[in-house]
């Protein structure tokens, strides 16, 4: 019954977390001159009182107590509050949105933790030959390459040749799962290779350094001088205790890799929550960009959690209290 | 005694005279004279002191082709349907970019930003990371625990969500960028801080400063930090490139620093609509950022090497094989074919 207390204490921090966010992320935002805002909304030429109806209307002219108090009564309700520019309740907006992001995360990190493990571990294994050379120098381009650069680099180089040839396999925007499984991937496979690229390359390097180590120590000679085979003595006693930091290294990472998402559906237009969340910037839309920053946090913190889970079952040592 | 013989006595006894009167160096001496012998380092360095010479050299080749960088040619630049022209023609060095203007001139206008972004957010971001990581560490108790706290909760936001927030928030400026970087650049050279000072202050030298009434702050930055620099500086060589990629990517989603300055982040995002036509658009400024961030990357991951201890066993191996491998060649040259005297290094395995 520990685990459900643990889980519960968990949860309940988690979601201190998320507030503390989401205030921040309010007062930070509220914090400047609501003109500029209402300005935009009632075009160019709007007179003040125009402008003073739009900000009545948004309610920011309420002292910020009020708004602050009816943002948090909506937040718990489920409410993200509504755009200000097309007045569309923002749940519904990432119901919408959700997707597109849900196939590029999924993919791109069941993507780039095959590859990141499997060619550390090749690597580690096979250290100093051929296979660890390449490894090493494709790591660090990977490591040096910014995401968006590789995204642009995937559109030059195999996109646009591939559709002046009247190959349309590969496309850029999304397509549901529902319009068919092939059409999906083929307008998810750049998307998943950009997004899993950097941190392929990280975790490649990651693992390589940490099964190195491990497979120097002592008890996998023990191992070896028993008499098991070099594939269970690699896999059953040196991958497993190698995984460890890299797994807690996936929690730190989850940041990262919301940063990569938005950048990689700008890139791609794949229109997803991070591309929404951008042209709400641009449109000082703040209740969809704080409705994105809660929804990063939350994803934060629940990874998290998951990440604490996994590192206490490959670890025997860590016991959760 | 042969010739060789004579030769290898002589070498022999230079070896031994080089060992008898050894001389103490610094880490830093042994660092950079590590450092040396890795080519790819060197080769790594030679390419960022070329980009900062470019860098500051950038009116002067604005000057040479006339080409200011923020000026449009609309008669040379463009073709004659208004698409920009390629490399070296009509003297564009790399082509045009969408509006006439000469990229050339613009990379090297970039680089200006690029490398001042990244230099000076690394060396503020290291000082504040340095003075939290020591205070944590040194003081312990609630201090580390509020420090320690704030450290991770940096490191795990979404920095690039929170970065794009506060870009809009603020309203994109070179002040804003360098401030949000650096914000969230601290954390990571705090962390290692902290650790190490975790273990150093246990340590009886400081012990004895503190008996003989030296104060925290003394402590902290005369006795503790110059054993801390290597690491920092390690830290701070890889923060670089790290820093140079966040601007750019700042600048790709228009929310760093404003046209018409260039920088290469918003170069590329003027790209993205010249695919189909001018490839150097997008392979230029691409190649500019791929090479800085690499060398810097490269550069790190030597300096790391060379301050590891560990290291100097693996070029000690690496200089021995070399230097039998001389050796053999010289014996080779001076006694003819060694067919019937095999070379007792390569008889190793197996015996």
């Amino acid at each position: 019954m520990a685990i459900i207390g643990y889980l519960i204490r968990r949860i309940l921090t988690g979601a201190v977390v998320v507030w503390l966010v989401a205030t921040l992320a309010f007062f930070l935002f509220f914090a400047r001159p609501v003109i500029t805002v209402a300005r935009q909304l009632a075009g160019r030429a709007a007179t003040p009182q125009v402008i003073n109806e739009v900000i009545s209307n948004l309610g920011l002219n309420q002292p910020i107590m009020t708004q602050y108090w009816h943002f948090l009564d909506g937040l718990l309700h489920g409410n993200l509050g509504y755009s200000y520019f097309t007045q569309e309740s923002v749940d519904t907006m990432v119901k919408q949105d959700l997707p597109p992001t849900l196939s590029l995360v999924v993919g791109g990190v069941v993507l780039w933790l095959i590859v990141g493990l499997s060619v550390g571990i090749i690597s580690a294994t096979r250290a100093r030959g051929p296979f660890d050379r390449v490894a090493n120098v494709l790591v660090l381009i990977g490591l040096s390459m910014p995401t968006f650069v590789i995204g642009e680099f995937l559109i030059l180089v195999i996109f646009v040749p591939l559709n002046q040839h009247g190959f349309t396999w590969i496309d850029t925007g999304y397509s549901g799962p529902s319009q068919g499984l092939v059409k999906w991937a083929g307008h998810m496979l750049l998307p998943w290779i950009t997004l899993a690229a950097v941190q392929c390359a990280i975790y490649t390097r990651l693992t390589r350094g940490q099964l190195l180590d491990t497979l120097s120590e002592d008890y996998i000679r023990t191992a070896r001088a028993k008499g098991l085979s070099e594939r269970r003595v690699v896999f059953r006693h040196g991958v497993r205790a190698a995984l460890t930091p890299v797994v807690s290294q996936l929690g730190v990472d989850v940041g990262t890799l919301l940063g990569g998402v938005v950048i990689t559906e700008y890139v791609f237009g794949l229109g997803g929550l991070g591309q929404v969340s951008v042209q709400a910037v641009f449109q000082d839309n703040l209740p969809v960009i704080i409705g994105f920053v809660i929804l990063a946090a939350l994803f934060v913190v629940v990874a998290n959690i998951v990440v604490d889970f996994l590192y206490a079952s490959l670890d025997p040592r860590v016991r959760i209290t | 005694m042969s010739i060789t013989e004579v030769q290898f006595e002589a070498r022999e006894a230079a070896d031994g005279q080089s060992i008898a009167n050894i001389e103490g160096r610094s880490q830093w001496q042994l660092t950079w004279r590590r450092l040396r012998s890795d080519k790819v380092s060197m080769i790594a360095l030679a390419v960022i002191i070329i980009m900062v010479l470019l860098a500051i050299t950038a009116p002067v080749f604005a000057a040479i082709t006339h080409h200011p960088p923020n000026v449009a040619f609309p008669n040379t630049g463009e073709n004659a349907v208004g698409l920009p022209v390629g490399p070296f023609t009509n003297g564009f060095w790399l082509g045009s970019d969408g509006t006439g203007r000469d990229l050339f001139i613009r990379i090297l206008y970039g680089a200006r930003i690029s490398l001042f972004v990244g230099v000076v957010t690394t060396f503020i971001a290291a000082c504040l990371g340095v003075s939290i990581g020591l205070m944590a560490g040194y003081f312990g108790g609630i201090i580390d625990t509020l420090l320690a706290r704030l450290t991770d909760a940096v490191l795990a936001f979404p920095y690039v969500v929170l970065a794009i927030a506060l870009a809009a928030v603020f309203g994109p400026s070179l002040t804003i960028i360098m401030a949000i970087i650096t914000f969230f650049s601290w954390a990571g050279i705090a962390r290692i801080v902290r650790g190490q000072t975790l273990s150093i202050k246990e340590k009886e030298y400081i012990e004895a400063a503190r008996s003989i009434g030296a104060g925290p702050f003394r402590i902290m930055f005369l006795d503790i930090l110059p054993n801390l620099m290597a690491p920092v500086l390690v830290v701070a060589t890889l923060y670089i490139p790290a820093a140079v990629v966040f601007e750019a990517t700042l600048s790709f989603l228009s929310l760093g620093i404003q046209p018409p300055t260039a920088s290469w982040g918003n170069i590329l995002s003027e790209a993205t609509n010249f695919y189909q036509t001018s490839w150097w658009y997008v392979v230029f400024p691409a190649l500019a950022l791929l090479i800085t961030t690499l060398a810097f990357n490269l550069l790190g991951d030597g300096i790391r090497d060379a301050m590891d201890p560990r290291t100097e066993r693996i070029l000690a191996a690496r200089r021995m094989r070399r230097q039998r491998k001389r050796r053999r060649r010289a014996t080779a040259a001076l006694t003819g074919p060694t067919k019937d005297f095999p070379d007792p290094a390569r008889q190793a395995p197996g015996i």
